[in-house]
C-alpha cells in the first residue's frame, strides 16, 4: 500500500487533512531503509520513556480495576455496595472515617459505611467500561460515516455533513445532559433493542454519540483527499466497487488517524462520563463510578475530604496516563515531526520536535 | 463579502431549525415513552399529567406538538412543573453570574493560553517547553468540578484566602464580586489554557519554516519582530476562532459544572439542580438556547474570520 512519495509533497495534503496522516513518508535519514511505517513509529515510541511510563500507569490502573472482585473478596472482605457498621466505619460524630491504611477500609469509608477502596476499584471498572464502549461507538460510527461522506461526496456527503454540524453545534456536555436525562427517564425501545433507563449502556451510548462529529469531520476531510489519489484510480480501473475501495484501499490509509484519535476520545469520554455522573445524568446509583463517587464526596466537603480526593486523583491519573501516552503516539505516528527536526537542525542546529495537536477536549 | 455573510447566515438559520427539531425529538419524541409524564415530573398526579398533555398538544399529530413546543419556548411560557416557576424568567434572572464567569474566565484563558503557547514554542524541546507541556496535559486531564472542589477546599476553606463559593452581585459590591469570582475563573480556565497553549505551540511550530517567515528574517528583522508581528499574528487567527466557539459553549452550558461546584446560582446551576430533580422543562429550554447561542456566535466568528482573512471568503 505504501506508495513512495516525496515527503515535502505530502506536507500540503496533511495540512488539508487536519489530523495526523499515515507515516508512509516518514523514513528519516537516521533510520534504516525498508522499514514499514508502524515499525518506524514503534521505534520512535520505544525511546519515548515518558509516554511509555504513563501508558504503563494507565495499564496498571486498568489491571487494578479488573482485579476489583479479588480485592473485595480476599483482602477487604466487603462488597462495593455493602454497608458496614463494623470496624467503626463511621466515627463518633457520624462522620465517615478517613484512610486506615489497613486491609479493612484501606482508603476510609463513605457515609453509608461502604469501603472507599473497594468502591474505587469497582467505580474504575464502570468508568473505564463506559469510556471504552463510548470510544468504540464513536470510532466505528464516525469512521463509517466519515468514509462514506468523503467517498460518496454530493448529496450523501451534504446530508451526513449537516448531521455532523448539527451534533457539533451542541456543547458536548449539554448534548450529553439532554440525551442522558431523556434516556434515563424513558429508556430506549427501538424494535428488538431495549435499554433500561438505569443501564450502564445509556451513558456509554450518549457519550459515544456526542463525540461522533469530532472524529467524523477530520476523517471525511482526509478521505476527500485520499479518493483523488492514483491508487484509488487504479482500483477503480480494475473494476472494484465502491465498498471494496473504501474497505480495501481507503480504510488502511486512515488507520493512523484512527489510532491517534482512540486515546484522545477515550480520555475525553472518561471525563465526560465523570461530568455527567457528577450532575446525575450519567451512571445511576448505587453503581459506583469515579464521577458518582466525586459527586457524593463533594457534598461532604469539608467534613470528609478523602471522599473527593481518592476518586478524583485516580480519575486524573488514569486520564493523564491516556493523554500522555496518546501524545507520544501522535508524535511517533506523525511524519512531520521527523521532517521538522531535520529542518530545525539545518537552520540553527536546535531540535524542535513538533506535535500536531488537534484537541477535541473542549 | 456580502455574499459570504448572506450564505453564512442562511446556513445558520437552517442549523437553528435543525437544532430545534433535534431538541424536540430528544425530549418529546423518544420512542415508546410518554412525554407528558416526563415533563410533569416524578411527583405529578394523573390530573396534572392530563393537563400537560393538553397544554403541549401531545394528543395531537407530531407537527402540532413541535409547533406548540416552539410557541411555548419563544413566547416564554414554559413552566417547570416540579418547581412551579416560569423557566425563562428564571434563566434571565440567573444570567449575571453566568456572564461574569464566562467573560472573566474567557479573558484569563485566552491570555495565559497565548503566553504559555508562545513560550513553549520559542523554547521548543527545552525544559520550559517540557514543563509547560506537562502542566497543560494535567490541565486537560483534570475535571473542572474536581479542580474546583480542591481549590475551594484548600485555598478557600483551609487557608481562608478566598471565599467558599457563592456569588455577589457586581452592582452591590464590585470588590466582593471580584474576590468571589477568582477561584471559579481559575478552575474553569485551567482546561482551556491547556488546550490553547498546545494548539498555539503546534501552529507556531508548523509556521516557523514557512516562506514568509524566511522572508521576514532575510529582511533583517529581529527574532522578536518575526515572532510577534509575523508568526504570532498569523497563528492567532485559528486561536481567535476557537476562542469564539469555546466562549459561546461556556455561556451556552459549558459552565454548568463550575457553577454548581462554586454555588454561583447562575443558569448552569439552575440546569444542574433541574437535572438532579429530573425536571425536564428547564433542561429542554437551556439545551435549546445553549445550542442556539453557540451557532449564532459561531456565525459571528466566521464572519469576523472572513473579514480578517480573505482566503476564508473564497474557500467557503
Amino acid at each position: 500500500m505504501a506508495t513512495p512519495i516525496n515527503p515535502l509533497e505530502r506536507l500540503d495534503e496533511q495540512a488539508v487533512a487536519g489530523a495526523a496522516d499515515p507515516p508512509f513518508a516518514a523514513e528519516g535519514a537516521d533510520l534504516p531503509p525498508g522499514l514499514g511505517p508502524y515499525k518506524i513509529a514503534w521505534r520512535r515510541l520505544r525511546h519515548n520513556y515518558v509516554a511509555l511510563g504513563f501508558g504503563g500507569l494507565f495499564l496498571l490502573i486498568l489491571a487494578m480495576c479488573l482485579l476489583a472482585p479479588v480485592y473485595a473478596a480476599d483482602i477487604a472482605h466487603i462488597g462495593p455496595n455493602d454497608e458496614s457498621q463494623a470496624f467503626n466505619a463511621l466515627g463518633p460524630t457520624g462522620i465517615p472515617i478517613g484512610p486506615t491504611w489497613h486491609a479493612h477500609f484501606f482508603l476510609g469509608a463513605d457515609t453509608n459505611g461502604r469501603d472507599v477502596a473497594v468502591r474505587l476499584l469497582y467505580g474504575g471498572r464502570t468508568s473505564l467500561f463506559v469510556g471504552a464502549v463510548a470510544t468504540l461507538i464513536t470510532m466505528v460510527v464516525a469512521t463509517v460515516l466519515g468514509t462514506i461522506a468523503g467517498y460518496a461526496r454530493g448529496a450523501i456527503d451534504g446530508l451526513l455533513s449537516r448531521f455532523f454540524e448539527l451534533l457539533w453545534a451542541y456543547p458536548a456536555l449539554l448534548l450529553g445532559i439532554a440525551l442522558g436525562v431523556s434516556l434515563q427517564l424513558g429508556g430506549l425501545n427501538v424494535g428488538l433493542f431495549t435499554l433500561h433507563g438505569s443501564s450502564l449502556m445509556v451513558p456509554a451510548l450518549v457519550i459515544g454519540v456526542v463525540y461522533i462529529p469530532y472524529v467524523a469531520k477530520p476523517i471525511r476531510a482526509q478521505v476527500l483527499t485520499l479518493r483523488e489519489r492514483e491508487f484509488v484510480d487504479a482500483a477503480r480501473q480494475q473494476g472494484l466497487g465502491p465498498v471494496r475501495i473504501m474497505v480495501g484501499e481507503i480504510l488502511p490509509n486512515l488507520s493512523s488517524t484512527i489510532i491517534v484519535f482512540i486515546p484522545l476520545i477515550l480520555a475525553n469520554a472518561i471525563l465526560l462520563e465523570a461530568g455527567l455522573s457528577y450532575l446525575g445524568a450519567g451512571v445511576q446509583p448505587p453503581n459506583p463510578s469515579w464521577g458518582t463517587m466525586i459527586s457524593d464526596g463533594i457534598r461532604l466537603i469539608p467534613a470528609a475530604i478523602h471522599l473527593t480526593i481518592v476518586p478524583g486523583v485516580m480519575l486524573v491519573l488514569a486520564v493523564l496516563g491516556i493523554n500522555v501516552f496518546g501524545d507520544g503516539l501522535r508524535d511517533a505516528l506523525d511524519p512531520r515531526a521527523q521532517v521538522k527536526v531535520r529542518f530545525a537542525k539545518v537552520r540553527r542546529s536546535k531540535a524542535a520536535p513538533a506535535a500536531a495537536a488537534e484537541d477535541t477536549g473542549r | 463579502m456580502i455574499r459570504f455573510v448572506l450564505r453564512r447566515l442562511l446556513s445558520c438559520i437552517a442549523l437553528l431549525l435543525a437544532i430545534s427539531i433535534l431538541t424536540f425529538l430528544i425530549f418529546e419524541a423518544m420512542p415508546n415513552s410518554n412525554p407528558a409524564l416526563r415533563l410533569a415530573g416524578r411527583t405529578a398526579t394523573q390530573v396534572q399529567i392530563d393537563a400537560v398533555e393538553r397544554e403541549w398538544g401531545f394528543n395531537k399529530p407530531i407537527y402540532v406538538q413541535y409547533y406548540r413546543t416552539m410557541e411555548k419556548i419563544f413566547t416564554g411560557s414554559v413552566i417547570s412543573y416540579t418547581q412551579g416557576i416560569n423557566v425563562e424568567s428564571q434563566i434571565v434572572s440567573d444570567l449575571p453570574p453566568t456572564l461574569s464567569l464566562a467573560i472573566g474566565a474567557g479573558i484569563i484563558w485566552f491570555f495565559f493560553g497565548v503566553v504559555f503557547g508562545v513560550l513553549a514554542a520559542v523554547r521548543a524541546g527545552r525544559w520550559l517547553d517540557r514543563a509547560l507541556t506537562v502542566l497543560s496535559l494535567i490541565g486537560v486531564s483534570t475535571p473542572v468540578f474536581f479542580l474546583g472542589a480542591m481549590l475551594s477546599f484548600y485555598l478557600g476553606f483551609k487557608a481562608g484566602l478566598f471565599p467558599n463559593g457563592d456569588y455577589v452581585n457586581i452592582t452591590t459590591n464590585p470588590v466582593q464580586w471580584l474576590y468571589h469570582m477568582i477561584l471559579p475563573w481559575c478552575a474553569l480556565s485551567a482546561v482551556f489554557i491547556g488546550v490553547y497553549s498546545r494548539v498555539l505551540r503546534s501552529t507556531i511550530l508548523d509556521m516557523v519554516n514557512d516562506d514568509f517567515v524566511r522572508t521576514a528574517r532575510a529582511k533583517g528583522l529581529t527574532e522578536r519582530q518575526v515572532m510577534v508581528r509575523h508568526i504570532l499574528r498569523n497563528s492567532l487567527i485559528p486561536i481567535v476562532s476557537l476562542w469564539g466557539l469555546d466562549f459561546a459553549s461556556v455561556i451556552g452550558g459549558g459552565a454548568i459544572l463550575t457553577e454548581s461546584v462554586f454555588n454561583l446560582q447562575g443558569v448552569g446551576e439552575y440546569a444542574a439542580q433541574s437535572i438532579q430533580l429530573l425536571d425536564v422543562p428547564p433542561v429542554l429550554v437551556i439545551t435549546m438556547f445553549g445550542a442556539f447561542f453557540v451557532v449564532l456566535l459561531g456565525a459571528v466568528v466566521d464572519i469576523v474570520h472572513a473579514w480578517l482573512d480573505p482566503r476564508v471568503r473564497l474557500s467557503a
